[in-house]
């Protein structure tokens, strides 16, 4: 059983007083939802220094999404590429991505606060099943909106989500994606903020949405940290994961930031770099790296992944990019697929299509790589 | 030419009006620097004062090619200010049919600068208020952005995504500029937190009738009414109340418990099918009459 004092240790910086990481963040909402994130950041900031909660949080983690998730070698591809490769196994959770581990957190928090619907915004699914699935559990009602196009590209999760209880509404607007879907969520909070819990599905959005989301995910990191160095003796030298928004990025790195020998590498779609290709703007409640035309209208993402297809990146990664403490590097469609049939191939793992961009990322930077 | 001889030149004018087109030509960046005189607010309090309840329409840039004249007719039609949408990929405070006016005036090919560039081709009876969101303005550069503002004929700007604890470096430029910044007031909004945001808007304050998006609705919601007296009870400002106004009774209704109302979605849904400008401006008109009549 995972007890609180093994995962408590702060790691990442938290943000100032306006939620800002360096320059990045902040909360640019309309008036109607400045109380209902003031709300959020209160309960957030009373749960998290309540060991009660956290308990609870991290029993479920347990029991019901079955962590600690497993550290695996992969032997085979390690000896391909000339390298010690291991993968901390966030697929082996309960529906099957990081994605959980944020939502257990966020409706635990929406029912200490006394909310009954949860809402949440989706571009593959995999946040809009997480999310029924924590509303089931929780016994609350949910909606989730999801871009049209994104509806068409994923019916399975669409259908999972109607299993689980939850109304699927799609996002008609724009672009008909992740970022429409996000804008429609926001709508619907305004409208019905009283009983309502927006639940945000990466570390992007208004404060405190990045640094509660990240703390969630910490866990991710935490865990690890202390596999590879139980089974290793030390450090890694490169921690990679994709990057969509960052979340999953975002808690793998919380779990090394403060190892400076540690390389903390984000890997980005080549269509959707936000970080390497994007510049600052104020987008969905926050300051962050945006693709963007040249007078600040946002501009669509296009990768393979719909999980990575996110026009934008979390603030804090912003910060961790202009303070090189993380590096940001794009893979190609065709990178992604090559790297999805060689892990699927040589260890017996069908990666998500996200998570195979960091497995393209350590192919074709491994020396004895093919890349 | 020789050493010893004398040249005559006719320097036939003088090269101020042209300062700008040599910089630009040598790549050097001059900001343009207008500043706005006109005031919103005094203009909208001795209306006001003067017992005429407030009306503002709103126009999203671009929708249609001759938006200007739209403008224009509404101002005919009996507006006292207008309201100029700047549109943006991801309007997310607005309703269906503020988005759709967005999306056919950036298919359109509308850009901000293009907008303000039209705008300032003309003068127009009443002051201008541009709405937008932050990242527009962001990328805009927020000094040239209210330097173009004031230039295009604009005497306030709205741009509710940034709220006034996060609107310092905006705030500064609209003030040099002369621009006045207008602030959403929403039900929600606490006592204490109601009392800064009048403190800090100019202009008006704008108070959002119903907790959602901009949008047509069958009835006006109480909270508007309630939000109204509220701000009333605190502040002299004018007090307009928008979202959801779509026709006279509603005009009539709202303005009751405040001084005037901003009808948006309404206006833009004639364009949207098809409408005429002439429609557009009757619809303003209907609303006019309404509420000259009602006070
Ligand atoms: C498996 C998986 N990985 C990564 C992501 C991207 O999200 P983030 O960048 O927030 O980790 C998603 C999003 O749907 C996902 O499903």
């Amino acid at each position: 059983m995972l007890e609180v004092s093994s995962v408590q240790r702060k790691k990442m910086t938290e943000p100032n007083a306006l939620g800002f990481f360096g320059e990045y963040g902040g909360r640019y909402v309309p008036e109607p939802l400045v109380g209902a994130c003031q709300e959020v950041e209160a309960a957030f900031r009373d749960a998290w220094s309540d060991t009660a909660f956290r308990q609870e949080f991290l029993d479920i983690l347990t029991n019901y999404v079955g962590r600690p998730s497993p550290l695996t070698d992969c032997v085979n591809l390690s000896e391909d590429l000339g390298l010690r490769l291991m993968l901390k196994r966030e697929d082996l959770n309960h529906t099957g991505s990081h994605k959980i581990n944020n939502v257990i957190g966020q409706a635990l928090l929406a029912k200490r606060m006394g909310k009954t619907h949860l809402i949440a915004e989706t571009g593959a699914g995999q946040h809009g099943v997480a999310t029924a699935t924590a509303a089931a559990l929780f016994g609350m009602t949910c909606t989730v909106y999801m871009g049209e196009v994104d509806i068409k590209r994923q019916e399975l999760n669409v259908y999972r989500m109607g299993l689980l209880g939850a109304t699927v509404i799609p996002a008609s607007s724009g672009s008909r994606t992740l970022k429409d879907a996000v804008n429609e969520a926001m709508r619907a909070w305004v409208t019905e903020v009283e009983h309502t819990y927006y639940c945000i599905g990466t570390v992007m959005g208004p404060h405190p949405y990045p640094w509660m989301v990240r703390s969630f995910h910490e866990i991710i990191g935490c865990e690890a940290q202390r596999q590879v160095v139980a089974r290793l003796g030390k450090m890694p030298d490169v921690a990679v994961a994709c990057v969509g928004g960052g979340s999953n990025a975002a808690g793998l790195f919380a779990g090394f930031v403060d190892h400076p020998e540690v390389r903390l590498v984000g890997v980005e779609p080549a269509g959707g770099a936000a970080v390497g290709r994007g510049v600052p703007a104020v987008v969905h409640g926050m300051k962050a790296h945006f693709l963007q035309d040249e007078v600040g209208q946002v501009v669509e993402a296009e990768s393979i992944s719909a999980g990575l297809d996110y026009p934008g990146v979390g603030p804090e990664h912003s910060n961790l990019a202009d303070m090189g403490r993380a590096e940001y590097y794009p893979v190609t469609d065709d990178m992604v697929v090559d790297a999805f049939q060689v892990l699927s191939k040589r260890e017996g793992i069908i990666p998500a299509l996200e998570s195979a961009h960091a497995i393209a990322w350590v192919i074709e930077n491994a020396d004895d790589g093919q890349g | 030419m020789g050493k010893d001889e004398v040249i005559l030149i006719n320097q036939s004018g003088r090269g101020d009006k042209d300062i700008f087109t040599v910089a630009a030509a040598l790549g050097i960046e001059i900001t343009d620097n207008h500043i706005n005189t006109r005031s919103l607010q005094a203009e909208l309090t001795a209306k006001r004062d003067s017992g005429r309840k407030l009306l503002l329409p709103y126009v999203t840039a671009g929708i249609v090619g001759n938006w200007m004249d739209c403008v224009e007719a509404v101002i005919e039609a009996g507006a006292d200010a207008v309201e100029i949408g700047i549109p943006f990929s991801d309007p997310a405070m607005d309703g269906p049919t503020i988005q759709q006016a967005s999306v056919q005036a950036l298919d359109n090919g509308i850009t901000p600068h293009g907008a303000l560039s039209e705008l300032r081709t003309r003068e127009f009876a009443v002051p201008l208020i541009a709405m937008t969101y932050f990242n527009l303005v962001f990328r805009y550069g927020n000094e040239r952005f209210a330097s173009d503002l004031a230039a295009a004929g604009c005497a306030a700007a709205i741009l509710p995504d940034l709220p006034f604890e996060l609107a310092g470096e905006w705030h500064e430029a609209a003030v040099a500029h002369g621009i006045e910044n207008v602030l959403l007031a929403a039900p929600v909004s606490s006592d204490e937190r109601l009392a800064q945001l009048v403190e800090r808007t100019s202009g008006f304050i704008y108070t959002v009738s119903t907790m959602g998006t901009t949008g047509e609705r069958a009835e006006l919601d109480n909270a508007a009414s309630v939000l109204s007296q509220r701000v009333k009870a605190i502040s002299d400002l004018p007090v307009i109340i928008g979202f959801g106004i779509s026709n006279p009774e509603h005009a009539v209704a709202a303005a009751r418990a405040s001084d005037g109302v901003i009808v948006a979605s309404a206006l833009m849904r004639t364009l949207l099918d098809g409408g005429s400008i002439d429609q557009v401006a009757s619809q303003v008109n209907a609303m006019r009459v309404a509420l000259d009549e009602a006070f």
